[in-house]
């Protein structure tokens, strides 16, 4: 199949054009949700059954210690009732599942990774999916949100110890964003051919003689949230690829919208929440510019073909659907990466070389542009502050950003977050790697191989999902590696980012002076952009020039 | 002390917010939407279900249909499907994921070339990568039109049809337009097998 350049670019085009238009009346309402202060019936209904004081505005540790309690809670009851799918209602015939990978599963969508391990026809049925499986679609996306909020507020807020209350926040965020959301999308995904039913279909092609089972579930459902919250766990295995999950072109464009809606949307209520609408714009400059350019690379890449395989079939093809083809898997393809999503409409394993390297750098830029939802807005934040600290390395005087200063513990809490993946990643690749019988899973050769496990661990720790999927991960050894990759590169990171929203709320506001850096307009944006680049340069180069920089680039 | 007793009222919240948010996430909204969906959508919500002239349910047209034997070789009386690495079975759904420059992936890829060039009876350079190349899901039902226009001689001969009736029905099932546009011009296949048995009826 040849890449079709000009559907590729108004594709693009598009996707830019009703961002654009939608980011701002978004914005504005997400700003209100998360500044709001009266509850309606419902959230008070839900506050008394759940036992929360709504009112009580949280110090930082206690937010941290209500997030950490939340996804605790969240990860024992995924994996415990995945362990009595047997005997629970609406699963089939199918038994409980396997310790290790109810393991890395619970690990894996509490985080907001949706890396999957298992397969979820033959292992997972409608009730894991529905009730457990897509409700943390909803929650650990409102809990990256609201993680960003509680930065936001600790930027905006001035001489206070409190960063809001956690549990309201999560329950606004669900219920006034996420849920209303997510029910128009899965109705445009329905009269687009995304099936929503309980039962299979035994159907028979009486000519040919051919009898088949089609397969039931709420798909659309979940597919609307799997996008929408940046997660990425499909209802099947073929993920976006499946026919159910993504009948057409027009879905497939449709679905990588979704995933950029809310990333794209957050820089603005940024911008509102501290008063300063141009900091939001120079963060989703940046974003765009990121996005842009990496999509032109995938583009690229993907249109380039290179590959022994790929020249013997006469073009792409392999793991490609004839459906959508090789423009919509390019854009879905660096989309997914570029947001913490690891939805997939093509075989990321299959995808040339530098592509497959493209989404690992995707990756690699720690997933900010624009990144999951919430968890792109704080990675880009802590960029920020990285930046106005070199420059102001480069004026000789204390950095400040919006009127806080960044000393000592706001530049050991930054880079510490800096420091978290890029440790995680190399060191346990690093370790697999060592190891004959474990790197066996990974049946590939060469580069190739070696690419298929640094992007397993980079797709953890960075919460993203999407896999080369040629390796095998359900043993104990892969799941718990990968399970500790997902677990330590999502909570690690929100520690950090709690604590310094917590460090700079305490602060008062020191008043811009002439040696102030503006942390707006081009150049702080280049600047940003620069470091964002040059940080994850200097951490990934030499293992991706021993991944796919060798695959594609050696003969 | 106080900050393990406060783990605990605050892990108590916890499971009390996750019962009742499932209530609403994982009941009511999916409930919902099969609702609204079945209402608004019944064909698409459930599954796009063809029908044969009975009104038997007869395939999906989202699944690929492929009679083949247990080598994976395809029915010659009808339009092939793409390779699939879970042949075609629609309980299961995986690409190879093969590297691109995977030996094995290299040796599949001229083993189906020579196999579609024989069974079409064209030179093996005519033979598109689709009909090479397995799918994303395993479950694809669209080719080309190319490796579709390839096989309406072998086709039509099998039902006794002309091959200018068996090509009318091709382009009647080849997408168009601005899907075609998004994506690529394709054949669905399973619906288009059905057409030509229909066609093929005394």
């Amino acid at each position: 199949m040849t890449f079709n350049t000009a559907s590729f670019v108004i594709q693009v085009a598009a996707l830019i054009l009703v961002l654009a238009a939608l980011h701002k009346p978004l914005g504005i309402y997400l700003a209100r949700v998360f500044e709001g202060t009266t509850h309606s019936r419902p959230e008070r209904l839900f506050y008394r059954l759940a036992g929360i004081d709504a009112s009580a505005d949280q110090t930082w540790s206690v937010y941290l210690r209500s997030v950490l309690a939340f996804s605790a809670v969240s990860i024992l009851a995924v994996f415990g009732l995945q362990r009595l799918q047997g005997v629970l209602p609406g699963s089939g015939s199918l038994p409980g599942v396997d310790p290790w990978i109810a393991m890395n599963t619970a690990i894996s969508f509490v985080t907001n990774t949706n890396w999957q391990t298992y397969v979820p026809e033959t292992t997972i049925g409608i009730f894991v999916q529905m009730t457990l499986l897509a409700v943390q679609n909803f929650l650990s996306a409102a809990v990256g949100i609201v993680v960003a909020v509680a930065l936001i507020r600790g930027i905006a807020r001035t001489k206070t110890d409190r960063l809001g209350n956690f549990w309201a926040d999560l329950t606004r965020t669900s219920f006034r964003v996420l849920l209303p959301l997510a029910f128009i999308a899965a109705l445009v995904m329905v009269l687009g051919g995304v099936m929503q039913n309980f039962w299979p279909t035994d159907v028979t092609n009486q000519a040919a003689g051919i009898s088949q089972t089609i397969p039931g579930g709420p798909v659309a459902s979940q597919e609307a949230i799997k996008e929408l919250g940046t997660n990425g766990g499909g209802y099947f295995n073929a993920n976006s690829a499946h026919p159910f999950e993504n009948p057409n072109a027009f879905i497939s464009l449709f679905e990588v919208f979704l995933i950029l809606l809310i990333p794209s949307a957050l820089p603005y209520a940024y911008g509102r929440m501290v008063g300063d609408q141009k900091q939001g714009y120079t963060v989703a400059a940046v974003m765009g510019t990121l996005w842009l350019t990496s999509m032109s690379l995938m583009g690229w890449a993907v249109a380039a073909g290179q590959g022994n395989a790929t020249a013997a079939a006469g073009g792409l093809g392999e793991g490609f659907e004839q459906r959508l083809g090789a423009a919509p898997s390019a854009i879905f393809a660096a989309s997914t990466t570029l947001t913490s999503t690891g939805a997939v409409n093509v075989a990321h394993d299959s995808l040339p070389p530098l592509a497959g390297g493209v989404a690992m750098v995707n990756m690699m830029l720690g997933e900010v542009a624009p990144g999951g939802t919430g968890s792109g807005l704080y990675g880009m934040l802590i960029l920020s502050i990285i930046s106005v600290f070199i420059a102001g390395l480069m004026v000789g005087r204390t950095p400040e950003y919006l009127g806080k200063k960044i000393g000592p513990t706001q530049m050991k809490l930054a880079a510490m977050y800096i420091l978290v993946t890029p440790t995680l990643v190399l060191a346990l690749a690093g370790i697999t790697v060592l190891l004959p019988e474990i790197m066996a899973n990974a049946p590939s050769t060469g580069p190739h191989q070696f690419g298929e496990v640094l992007y397993a661990f980079t797709s953890g720790a960075n919460n993203n999902g999407s896999a080369f999927g040629g390796i095998t991960s359900s043993g104990p050894f892969l799941s718990v590696m990968i399970g500790l990759a997902m677990l330590l590169g999502r909570f690690l990171p929100i520690v950090l980012v709690l604590a310094l929203a917590g460090s700079l709320a305490r602060q008062g506001k020191v008043p811009a002076s002439a040696g102030t850096v503006p942390t707006h307009g081009a150049l702080f944006g280049s600047l940003l952009l620069g470091v964002t680049v040059i940080l994850t340069a200097l951490s990934y180069f030499p293992a991706l020039a021993l991944g796919p920089l060798a695959e594609g680039l050696l003969k | 002390m106080n900050t393990l007793s406060g783990y605990f009222r605050q892990a108590g919240t916890a499971l009390r917010f996750l019962v009742f948010a499932t209530l609403v996430l994982g009941v009511a909204y999916p409930l919902a939407v099969f609702g609204v969906g079945q209402l608004i959508a019944p064909y698409q919500a459930n599954g796009s279900i063809i029908r044969d002239d009975a009104g038997a349910p007869a395939a999906s047209a989202l699944i690929a249909q492929a009679a083949a034997d247990d080598n994976g070789v395809q029915d010659p009386r009808w339009f092939h499907a793409r390779p699939s690495a879970v042949s075609w079975d629609p309980a299961a759904s995986s690409a190879s994921n093969l590297g691109p420059n995977d030996p094995k992936l290299l040796e599949a890829v001229e083993a189906n070339r020579s196999a579609v060039s024989a069974a079409e009876g064209v030179s093996e350079s005519e033979v598109p990568a689709d009909a090479v190349t397995a799918s994303g899901s395993g479950l694809d039902p669209h080719i080309s039109p190319e490796y579709a226009r390839l096989q309406v001689a072998r086709v039509a001969a099998a039902h006794g049809l002309g091959a200018e009736a068996v090509s009318l029905l091709v382009d009647r099932h080849t997408s168009s337009g601005l899907l075609a546009f998004l994506g690529q011009p394709s054949v669905n296949v399973t619906a288009l097998n059905l057409a030509v048995a229909a066609a093929a009826q005394p």
